[in-house]
């Protein structure tokens, strides 16, 4: 699919510096904070019709249209979503995505500059939880002078900022959409990610997350976590269906321990492609920001936060999906119902797994297009309202 | 909104916490929530009536009426409603006590088949009875677990419910006010129901 949008670039906010440094839910301090985020579409003159996209683990504030020199059809990850007449409608919507707090795609993370040492953070980054991700999104709302969004959207760990900020900021969201996401990782999630971060910590070029001066990287173990997440975020039946037993470049196998089936060779290419464009120091900490993260465990603080805020939900599975399964999304639901808000659910059919939520299914884009039209229309805001 | 569910919207307290099973479009939730102060959950199958709901502002879950009602707890509503479903359902006597478990109070709607029409079309052609209330031939309906109206009182009795009110219904879906209040299983095309402990 063409982007719908064009040309777009990514711009940068210090929202955090000098005598307002970023407090984190532990206590710690961060002293700076850049931001890299992009918008698509225009804020309307009453600042009601913007949309807040929050990214999955690997993710970054490219979600839709092409930068400068990008290959037409490789447009930012969440494109198929956001663009005139697309479900995020930018004829009318103001969508905001934000490289999160932690991550390496131009907001400040391990990789970032650590003022007192004037190297490379490494592992001296304070541990973050997705709270602190909120805290940073809402400093760069501020900057921008929204003050309530018209959605929240997020798949993954991009559905739990949704709920952490709802839960945390009452009346900041009328409409929270949390896609494939979890409410509490179970045991073989946090299992999965204990052996990606054994992977990455292994390596003898992680040098304790110092290596930017090395001259070296993590790079095979950071490539074997994201293919052992790779796995993960397909299902068996896409896997089959996409490989089968077929061989690599041959037609006979070659028997023997190297790559020879198409799923292990597309399986390494992914690991590859990964350490490319990833830091391995911020795979750790958002991985640790996912394992950790449990915002129904005070059920009491959530029913009288819920019930302040008056935000609707829309919760989506995918029946395919065995990272965060129905199952977690069916208790989010009930959850955030327990404590008392309006919440629509749906599992969607897909063969993608746990990536289904990036693909356009038309059943899945018909729900969120009908639920943002109709916060859009409580909002007043229509397809001419800029 | 359909005759049938502005009796049962009658039959519910301003503010309660209500529970529609098979809520269809939505009409009545939206009804209920913006009138009556009550919030609301559907339960609806059919992607239609989603969609449906989605676009009045009403919280539905879509799927099996009869797999998502064990997953929510105890108590959780103060009605639960069920119209015109209950002979759609595969257990209806399971469903009444789930819905029993999650609401003091429960409405069900449904057609009676003991209706005169009905019982002389089968008794005078031998074939299954084809009705404006029940539009389907035999083999594709998805009306599964027919009753006369006496039929249900027997099982709300044998699950342990007290009907606590019944409104009988004409082909309309509107209150009878003649003869049918007399001999409801014989001229009434259906009924509300309201039951409780």
């Amino acid at each position: 699919m063409p982007s719908g949008i064009g040309l777009v670039e990514t711009r940068r906010a210090v929202v955090f510096d000098g005598d307002r440094p970023l407090r984190l839910d532990s206590g710690a301090e961060i002293k700076r904070v850049d931001v890299a985020y992009e918008t698509y579409g225009e804020l309307n003159d009453d600042r009601s019709n913007a949309v807040f996209i929050c990214h999955a683990l690997s993710g970054d504030a490219h979600a839709a249209g092409l930068h400068e020199g990008d290959e037409p059809d490789r447009p930012g990850w969440w494109d198929n979503i956001i663009g005139p007449g697309r479900p995020l409608d930018t004829d009318r919507l103001f969508v905001i995505c934000a490289n999160v707090l932690g991550g390496c795609g131009g907001t400040t993370g391990p990789s970032s500059t650590d003022p007192d040492t004037g190297s490379p953070y490494g592992l001296r980054f304070p541990l973050i939880q997705v709270r602190d991700l909120v805290t940073v999104h809402r400093a760069l709302l501020a900057e921008l002078g929204i003050e309530r969004l018209l959605a929240a959207v997020g798949g993954s760990l991009g559905g739990m900022q949704v709920m952490q900020w709802a839960i945390d900021h009452p009346g900041e969201i009328d409409g929270g959409l949390v896609i494939a996401a979890s409410g509490r990782l179970s045991a073989q999630n946090i299992a999965f990610s204990a052996v990606a971060r054994e992977a990455i910590m292994s390596d003898p070029d992680f040098n304790g997350g110092d290596w930017y001066n090395t001259g070296t990287r993590p790079d095979r173990g950071l490539g074997l976590a994201r293919m052992i997440g790779h796995i993960t975020y397909l299902s068996e039946q896409s896997m089959r269906e996409k490989f089968g037993r077929r061989i690599q470049d041959a037609e006979v196998p070659r028997y023997g321990f190297d790559v020879d089936f198409q799923v292990e060779s597309y399986l390494h290419y992914q690991g590859q492609s990964f350490v490319e464009r990833f830091d391995a120091n911020s795979y750790l900490y958002l991985g640790r920001v996912m394992d950790y993260f449990d915002p129904f465990q005070d059920a009491v603080r959530v029913q009288q936060q819920i019930e302040v805020g008056d935000t609707s939900f829309l919760v989506l599975s995918f029946d395919s999906d065995w990272r965060f399964s129905t199952a977690h999304s069916k208790e989010i639901a009930a959850e955030l119902r327990l404590a008392g808000a309006p919440v629509t659910f749906r599992e969607i059919t897909s063969s993608h797994g746990h990536d289904s939520f990036l693909f356009p299914i038309p059943d899945y884009h018909e729900t969120v297009s009908g639920f943002i039209d109709r916060l859009a229309s409580e909002r007043g805001i229509g397809s001419d309202a800029r | 909104m359909r005759p049938d569910l502005d009796i049962v919207a009658a039959m519910i307290d301003p503010g309660s916490r209500v529970l529609d099973l098979g809520c269809g479009d939505g009409a009545l939730l939206e009804n209920l929530i913006a009138e009556h102060d009550c919030s609301g959950l559907g339960v609806e199958h059919d992607p239609d009536g989603f969609h449906s709901c989605i676009a009045r502002g009403v919280p539905v879950t879509q799927g099996d009426l009869e797999s998502e009602l064990p997953a929510i707890d105890t108590g959780t509503f103060d009605v639960a409603i069920l119209s015109l479903t209950l002979q759609a359902v595969r257990h209806p006597d399971r469903v009444l006590a789930e819905m029993k478990r999650v609401a003091p109070r429960q409405i069900v709607s449904l057609p009676n088949f003991g209706h005169l029409r009905l019982r002389s079309g089968l008794a005078l052609n031998g074939r299954m009875p084809v009705t404006s209330a029940l539009p389907y031939q035999w083999f594709n309906t998805p009306n599964i677990h027919l009753c006369t109206l006496r039929d249900f009182e027997q099982l709300t009795t044998d699950t342990g419910m007290r009907i606590l009110r019944r409104v009988v219904l004409d082909g309309k879906g509107e209150a009878e006010s003649g003869p049918a209040k007399l001999l409801p299983n014989l001229l009434a095309q259906g009924a509300v129901y309201t039951l409780g402990d």
